[in-house]
C-alpha cells in the first residue's frame, strides 16, 4: 500500500477511552484526530477530511445523532457509533440517521479495529467500483455481472427479490443494515414497516445459502435492529 | 287522665337529686342534677357518652359490659358535642330566657359561644339578655312569597364554636334546607363536636304526644323522637306555676301568633296547664332517675332494682296499634325494660295493611322498641313462640274492634292469647282512634278493566251455547254444571268484579233459558232457588280464593325476584376483583332492580368523591347533587329523594358502610320521582348497598394484602440486590483495581509474562462486571412500570441463530445441535427479549457443562403454542431446586467458574411470563439438565405467512420483479 495512511476521527469526551484507543489506532497504521465535543467534531470532519469517524453518542454539547445528521448533509464518510446505549431503538435511530455501524461499550479493541477496517474498505469500493464484480463469502460466490449465485460450485436459484436483497446486503458487507434501510432499498419506500416479510425473505435466503440455517455464518441477525452480511 | 302505665313511673327518690329555687324575675324552679358531671367537664367523659347511647341506658347491665360500652362509646365519638335541653311544659315559661341566662354565665366564664338561632319574640327582657352574645346571621328562605327565618346550619359548622344556642328544637324547617327537622340540624352540630343548648316543650315529645292531645284537645304536629331526649346530656326543667303563667299571658308577655289565638285560648286553660306541668315534671324526674342509675352502674354499685322485664307489643295494621305501642312504651319506660314490637304477617296480606303495619313498626322503632315482622298463619302461635324465645314477661295487645259476630265466628285472638299465655302476663289495652292519616298505597287493589268484564260475559255466553246444544240430551239440572265450570274459569283468571258479573249472568241466563217457565225470570221450583244461591256463593268463594292465591303468588314472585337479584349480584360481586369492577356490577344490578339511573361514587386520596361506575345517563354532576353525595359520605347517613335530608335532590344517596367506615356512596335516581320509596324497597336498597360495601371492603383488604406482599418481596429483592452489589460488584472491581495498581506502581519488577497475566485478569474481570451490569439493567427494565413488549412476528430459528452467533465464543468448543422443524409457526414476540432468553439459557448451559459436550436447542409445536428446549449434558440440578433457580440472585448448581450473576434465569422467567408462557427445568434421565419454555401462538398469524417455510412468500406479494430478471 502506497496510499497515505487513512485518517480516523475519534469523537469521545472520555479521556480514558481516548487514551487506550490512541495506541491501538496508531498501531494499525492510521492517523488519528481527536475531538471532545460535537462542535469540535463537526469542525474536524469538514476541515481535516477524515476517512472514518468513530462517534460517541453522549457528548457534552449535543447528541451524537445530531452530528451524524449534519455530517450526512454533505459527506458519505463512514461513521461508526461507539456508545454505551445498548437498546435496539438507539441503534436503529443512529443507523437510520446515517451511521454505518454500531459498536456498544464496553467493547473489544480488536473488534473495533476490524470494524474500522471494514468501513474503510467499503468506502474505497464505493468510490472506485471494483474491477472484479464477484463476491466470495466462504463457499458462496456471487457473480454480479452474470447475476449467478453459486454455493459449493452448485448454482442456487434465487427469485429476483431474493437476489436484490442479497446484493443489497453484500454491498454493505460487514456492516449492519436496519430493517427500514433494507426494505426501502429492496422494496421501495412504501414498505418500510413490513419487517415480518423481510424476515421471511432472509429466512429463505438462509435456507438456500447457509449450510446450517439455524447457525448462520454469513447472513447474521442483529435482533431487533437488522442484518449483517459477513464474508469471512 | 294519665294512663296507668304512666302512673307507675318511678318517683324522684334519689338522694343525689336536689331541688332548689332560683331567685329570678319569675319563680323558676330548676330540677338540676347535682349528681351529674359538671357541664364544664370534657365532653368525652365516659358517662356523657353512655348517656348518648339510648340503648345502654335502657338496660343498664352489670359492670364489665357497661364499662366497656362506655369506654367504646367514648372512643368512637371522641369529640361528640354535649346536648343540653331547656325543658318546659308549654310556651311562655321562660325557657329561652333561662337558656340565654346560662349562656351569659358560660360566656363570662370564657366559653366560645355563638347564638345560632334565637326566637325572642321581641320581648325586651329577653332581647336584652341576647345583647353582647355573638350571633350568627340567620338564613332567609323564600317560601311561597314568605321570607322565613331559619338556622344557618352551615354557617355554624363553619364557625365551629364550642357551644351553639339553637332555640325551638321541635321546629320544622322550611323546604329547601338540608334537613326536614331542626333536631336533625342539632344532631349534625353535635356530631361535629359542637355543644348545643336548645329548648323544647313537653307536648313535642313523640311518646307523650297522644297524652298531650288527650289533655288539651289540641293536636301537636311538630314532634321530636324520644331518642333525642334520651341522647341529651342534661335536661333542665324551666318551671312556673300555672297561675303565674296565666298572669303573664294576660299581661301579653307570652308570645302567641294571631292566627292561632283561638287554639291558644283553648290550650292555655288552667286545668290543661296543671296537667302539662305534671307531665313535664314527671318526664324530667324519670330522666333524672335513669341518670342516677347509669351513674351507679358506672361506679360499680349494685343495681338498685333488678328488673328482667321484657315487654312485647302486638302490632297490627289498625291505626289503633299506634296507641297500643305508645302505652307499651310507657310501661317499658316505667320498669326500665326492653320492649319489642311484633307484627304477624299472614300470607296474602294486602299492600295497604302491610304499609300500615310498617308505619306502626316505624313508630315503635322511633320510640325505642325493637320491631320485628314474623310471617305465619296462626297469629297466637307465632306471638307466643316469639315471646318464649325472647324471654318476654309481658305482652301488650290492643282490644280488637271486630264486630261481635265475627269474634264469635272466628274466635278472638285476645281470648286465645290470654288462655294460652301461661307464665306471661297479657295486658289488654283499649284501642281508641287516633289522628292518623291513612297512607294510601298505589295499586293496592287491582282494578279489572273492561276486557275482563267482556271476557267474563263471553265465558257465560259460551256456557249458554254449550248448554243449549246439550239441552235436548241432558236434564236441566246438569246445565248448572256447565255454568259452574264457566264461572270457576272466570273466577280463577280474573278479579272479583268480573267473577260476580259471571255468577249473576250465569244464574240469570240459567233461569231465563233453562228453567220453567222458559224465557222468564220467574222461578217455580224452590229447589232451583237454592241452586242459584249456591251458584252465586260458589262463584264468589272461588273468586276470593283465586284472588288470594294470586296475591300470594305475586308477593312470592316479587320476593323471589328480589332474592334472586341479590343472589345474582352477590355472585358477580364475588367474581369481581377491583373496586371499579365491583361498582360496575352493583350499579348495573341496582339500576335493573330499582328502575333508575345508578351512580357509585368513591373517594380519591383527598377524600373527595369521584365516579366509580355509572349505569344510565345520570352522573350526579350538578353541584347540589355532588354536595348531597359528599354530605352522605361524610356523615354516613341517607339523604336525598325519599328522605328527610335534602329531599329536593334528584336522587337518593346511601353511604356504603362496612365495618363502620364509609367506603363510598350509592346514588339512585328514579325514572319517576313518584311514588317515593316504600320502606321495604329502602330496606332492599340498603341490602344491596351493604353487599356492595362488604365486597368493596374485601377488595380493599385484598389489595392491601397484595401491596403488603409486594412490599415484602420488594424488600427481599432490595436486600438481595444490596448483597449482590456489595459482593458481586466489588469482587471484580477489587481484582481490576489490584491488578491495575500493580501495573502502575511496580512496572520495573514485573516480567513481561506477569504483566500480561495482570492485563488478562483486568480484561476478564471487567467483562464479568459488564455482564452483571447488563443483566441488572435488563431486569430493571423488565420490572419498570409501564414496560411494554414490542411484539412482532419472528421465525424462531432466526432468534436461535442470533443467540448462537452471539454466544459462539462462550459455547466453543462444545457441539451445538439445533432441531427446529421448518414448518414451525411464526411466534409473536419481543424478538430481542426472546433472543436474550435463549442466550441466557445457552450461557447457563455453557457454564455448567464440560467443554467436550453437546448442547441441543430443540423446538416443537405443542397445543399451547411453541415449546423450546435447551438440553445439556452437564451434572444436572440438585433435586428440589427446579423452581428456586428462576429466583433472583440464586446460584444453585456448583459453578465451574464463578462468573454467574444469579440473574440470567430470573430474566428468562420474567420475559417468558410477560409473554404469557411458562418456563421450567428438570434433570434428564440420561443425565444433564433440560430447560424449557413455551410461548403461546395467537390464532391469527399475518396473512400469507401462517406456515413459515412451507409456503414461502411469493415475490408477487410485493413489487413486480425487476426488469433484469434472474440468471
Amino acid at each position: 500500500m502506497t496510499r497515505t495512511p487513512a485518517c480516523v476521527l475519534i469523537v469521545e469526551d472520555e479521556l480514558p477511552i481516548r487514551r487506550f484507543l490512541r495506541p491501538a489506532v496508531e498501531a494499525a497504521g492510521w492517523r488519528l484526530i481527536e475531538a471532545e465535543t460535537a462542535q469540535r467534531a463537526l469542525l474536524e470532519a469538514s476541515q481535516s477530511g477524515p476517512d472514518v469517524i468513530i462517534l460517541d453518542l453522549g457528548l457534552p454539547d449535543f447528541d451524537g445523532i445530531e452530528v451524524v445528521r449534519r455530517v450526512r448533509e454533505w459527506s458519505s464518510v463512514p461513521i461508526i457509533i461507539l456508545s454505551a446505549r445498548g437498546q435496539e431503538q438507539d441503534k436503529i435511530l443512529a443507523l437510520d440517521a446515517g451511521a454505518d455501524d454500531y459498536v456498544q461499550k464496553p467493547f473489544n479493541v480488536g473488534e473495533l479495529i476490524a470494524r474500522i477496517r471494514v468501513a474503510l474498505r467499503h468506502a474505497a469500493s464505493q468510490s472506485q467500483p471494483s474491477a472484479n464484480p464477484t463476491i466470495v463469502a466462504g463457499d458462496i460466490t456471487i457473480d454480479l455481472h452474470r447475476r449467478v449465485v453459486t454455493k459449493g460450485g452448485q448454482e442456487v436459484h434465487l427469485t429476483p427479490l431474493e437476489y436484490k436483497l442479497l446484493t443489497t446486503l453484500t454491498r454493505h458487507a460487514g456492516m449492519v443494515m436496519t430493517h427500514r434501510q433494507l426494505l426501502r432499498e429492496v422494496w421501495g419506500p412504501g414498505h418500510a414497516e413490513d419487517s415480518t416479510y423481510l424476515r421471511m425473505f432472509v429466512r429463505q435466503l438462509r435456507l438456500k445459502l447457509e449450510s446450517n440455517p439455524t447457525q448462520p455464518k454469513h447472513l447474521q441477525t442483529e435482533v431487533g435492529v437488522g442484518y449483517r452480511f459477513v464474508t469471512e | 287522665m294519665l294512663p296507668d302505665g304512666w302512673r307507675t313511673g318511678n318517683p324522684v327518690d334519689t338522694p343525689d337529686c336536689s331541688l332548689h329555687v332560683l331567685a329570678h324575675l319569675h319563680t323558676i324552679q330548676r330540677i338540676n342534677k347535682a349528681c351529674w358531671p359538671h357541664p364544664d367537664l370534657a365532653p368525652n367523659q365516659a358517662c356523657t357518652a353512655t348517656l348518648s347511647q339510648g340503648k345502654t341506658m335502657a338496660d343498664s347491665r352489670p359492670d364489665p359490659d357497661a364499662l366497656l360500652a362506655r369506654a367504646q362509646a367514648a372512643e368512637t365519638h371522641p369529640r361528640r358535642g354535649r346536648l343540653k335541653i331547656f325543658f318546659g311544659m308549654c310556651a311562655g315559661v321562660g325557657k329561652t330566657y333561662a337558656m340565654l341566662q346560662e349562656a351569659r354565665e358560660r360566656c363570662a366564664a370564657g366559653a366560645d359561644l355563638v347564638v345560632g338561632y334565637i326566637e325572642t319574640h321581641k320581648r325586651p327582657d329577653t332581647d336584652a339578655l341576647k345583647e353582647g352574645l355573638e350571633e350568627l346571621p340567620p338564613r332567609w328562605i323564600e317560601y311561597r312569597g314568605v321570607r322565613l327565618r331559619e338556622l344557618d346550619l352551615d354557617a355554624v359548622l363553619a364557625r365551629r364554636p364550642g357551644l351553639a344556642l339553637v332555640d325551638e328544637l321541635a321546629h320544622t324547617n322550611a323546604e329547601g334546607l338540608r334537613h326536614a327537622k331542626r333536631y336533625q340540624d342539632v344532631l349534625e352540630l353535635l356530631d361535629a363536636g359542637i355543644d348545643v343548648y336548645t329548648t323544647v316543650n313537653v307536648q313535642h315529645i313523640e311518646s307523650l304526644n297522644d297524652v298531650v292531645a288527650q289533655i288539651t284537645g289540641v293536636p301537636v304536629r311538630e314532634t321530636i323522637p324520644d331518642s333525642i331526649i334520651e341522647r341529651a346530656d342534661e335536661i333542665e326543667l324551666v318551671d312556673i306555676p300555672p297561675d303565674d303563667l296565666l298572669q303573664r299571658l294576660r299581661e301579653g308577655k307570652v308570645y302567641v301568633a294571631d292566627q292561632v289565638q283561638r287554639a291558644a285560648e283553648k290550650f292555655f286553660r288552667r286545668e290543661n296547664l296543671v296537667a302539662l306541668r305534671e307531665l313535664a315534671l314527671r318526664e324530667t324526674a324519670a330522666r333524672v332517675g335513669k341518670q342516677v342509675r347509669v351513674e351507679r352502674a358506672g361506679r360499680g354499685e349494685t343495681r338498685p332494682w333488678a328488673t328482667a322485664e321484657r315487654i312485647l307489643v302486638c302490632v297490627g295494621p289498625s291505626p289503633l296499634s299506634a296507641r297500643v305501642i305508645r302505652i307499651a312504651r310507657r310501661m317499658a319506660a316505667a320498669v326500665h325494660a326492653e320492649w319489642l314490637a311484633v307484627s304477624v304477617e299472614p300470607p296474602g296480606q294486602s299492600e295497604l295493611a302491610a304499609a300500615q303495619v310498617r308505619r306502626n313498626l316505624k313508630l315503635a322503632e322511633q320510640l325505642g322498641g325493637e320491631p320485628t315482622v314474623i310471617s305465619g298463619d296462626r297469629v297466637v302461635d307465632e306471638i307466643l313462640a316469639y315471646a318464649v324465645r325472647h324471654n318476654v314477661t309481658k305482652i301488650v295487645i290492643g282490644k280488637t274492634a271486630l264486630p261481635r259476630w265475627r269474634e264469635w265466628l272466628r274466635g278472638s285472638i285476645v281470648d286465645e292469647l290470654i288462655r294460652r299465655s301461661g307464665e306471661i302476663d297479657v295486658h289488654v289495652v283499649k284501642g281508641e282512634p287516633e289522628d292518623i292519616v291513612a297512607v294510601r298505597t298505589r295499586g293496592e287493589r287491582r282494578h279489572a278493566n273492561w276486557r275482563e268484564y267482556a271476557a267474563a260475559t263471553a265465558a257465560v255466553g259460551l256456557c249458554v251455547i254449550l248448554a243449549t246444544l246439550a239441552h235436548p240430551y241432558l236434564p236441566a239440572a246438569n246445565h248448572t254444571m256447565i255454568f259452574l265450570a264457566g264461572m270457576v274459569f272466570v273466577a280463577t283468571r280474573y278479579s272479583a268484579g268480573p267473577s260476580v258479573l259471571a255468577s249473576v249472568l250465569a244464574a240469570l241466563s240459567f233461569n231465563f233459558l233453562f228453567t220453567e217457565p222458559y224465557y222468564t225470570f220467574v222461578i217455580y221450583d224452590p229447589s232451583l232457588f237454592i241452586t242459584f244461591i249456591a251458584l252465586l256463593i260458589t262463584g264468589l268463594v272461588v273468586s276470593g280464593l283465586a284472588q288470594r292465591v294470586r296475591r300470594q303468588a305475586e308477593s312470592i314472585r316479587t320476593r323471589y325476584h328480589r332474592t334472586f337479584a341479590l343472589y345474582f349480584m352477590s355472585r358477580q360481586l364475588a367474581a369481581a376483583a377491583s373496586i371499579e369492577a365491583l361498582a360496575k356490577v352493583a350499579a348495573k344490578h341496582v339500576a335493573d332492580v330499582f328502575q333508575g339511573d345508578t351512580v357509585i361514587l368513591g373517594p380519591d386520596s383527598t377524600g373527595r368523591l369521584g365516579v366509580l361506575a355509572v349505569s344510565g345517563p345520570f352522573a350526579a354532576e350538578p353541584t347540589n347533587e355532588r354536595t348531597a353525595a359528599q354530605w352522605v359520605f361524610e356523615h354516613g347517613q341517607w339523604a336525598g329523594w325519599s328522605t328527610d335530608t335534602l329531599p329536593a335532590s334528584q336522587a337518593i344517596y346511601l353511604p356504603l358502610v362496612a365495618s363502620g367506615k364509609a367506603l363510598g356512596v350509592l346514588a339512585l335516581r328514579p325514572r319517576r320521582p313518584e311514588p317515593p320509596l316504600e320502606p321495604d324497597q329502602r330496606h332492599m336498597l340498603e341490602t344491596f348497598a351493604t353487599q356492595l360495601a362488604i365486597a368493596m371492603e374485601r377488595a380493599a383488604f385484598a389489595s392491601q394484602a397484595e401491596a403488603a406482599r409486594r412490599e415484602v418481596e420488594t424488600e427481599h429483592v432490595r436486600s438481595s440486590l444490596l448483597s449482590c452489589v456489595s459482593h458481586d460488584l466489588r469482587t471484580p472491581l477489587a481484582a481490576i483495581a489490584g491488578a491495575a495498581s500493580t501495573l502502575v506502581d511496580e512496572p520495573a519488577q514485573l516480567t513481561t509474562e506477569a504483566r500480561r497475566e495482570l492485563a488478562q485478569s483486568i480484561a476478564e474481570e471487567a467483562g464479568r462486571l459488564n455482564q452483571l451490569v447488563g443483566k441488572l439493567l435488563d431486569m430493571t427494565r423488565l420490572e419498570a412500570a409501564g414496560f411494554r413488549l414490542q411484539r412482532d412476528w419472528y421465525p424462531l430459528d432466526e432468534l436461535v441463530g442470533a443467540a448462537l452467533t452471539r454466544l459462539n465464543s462462550i459455547l466453543q468448543p462444545r457441539r451445538v445441535i439445533t432441531d427446529i422443524p421448518e414448518d414451525l409457526p411464526l411466534i409473536h414476540v419481543d424478538g430481542p427479549l426472546i433472543e436474550q432468553v435463549l442466550a441466557n439459557l445457552l450461557e447457563n448451559a455453557a457454564r455448567y457443562t464440560p467443554r467436550q459436550s453437546t448442547v441441543t436447542v430443540a423446538a416443537s409445536a405443542v397445543a399451547s403454542g411453541v415449546l423450546v428446549e435447551v438440553i445439556d449434558e452437564g451434572p444436572g440440578l440438585q433435586p428440589g431446586t427446579e423452581k428456586a433457580v428462576f429466583r433472583r440472585f440464586v446460584r444453585i448448581r456448583p459453578a465451574a467458574d464463578r462468573s454467574g450473576t444469579g440473574l440470567g434465569l430470573a430474566i428468562c422467567e420474567a420475559v417468558v411470563r410477560l409473554h404469557g408462557g411458562q418456563i421450567g427445568t428438570e434433570n434428564r434421565r440420561e443425565g444433564g439438565a433440560r430447560f424449557w419454555f413455551t410461548l403461546p401462538v395467537p390464532a391469527t398469524a399475518p396473512a400469507g405467512l401462517s406456515a413459515a417455510g412451507q409456503s414461502a412468500p411469493s415475490d408477487q406479494d410485493f413489487r413486480a420483479p425487476t426488469p433484469e430478471a434472474t440468471k
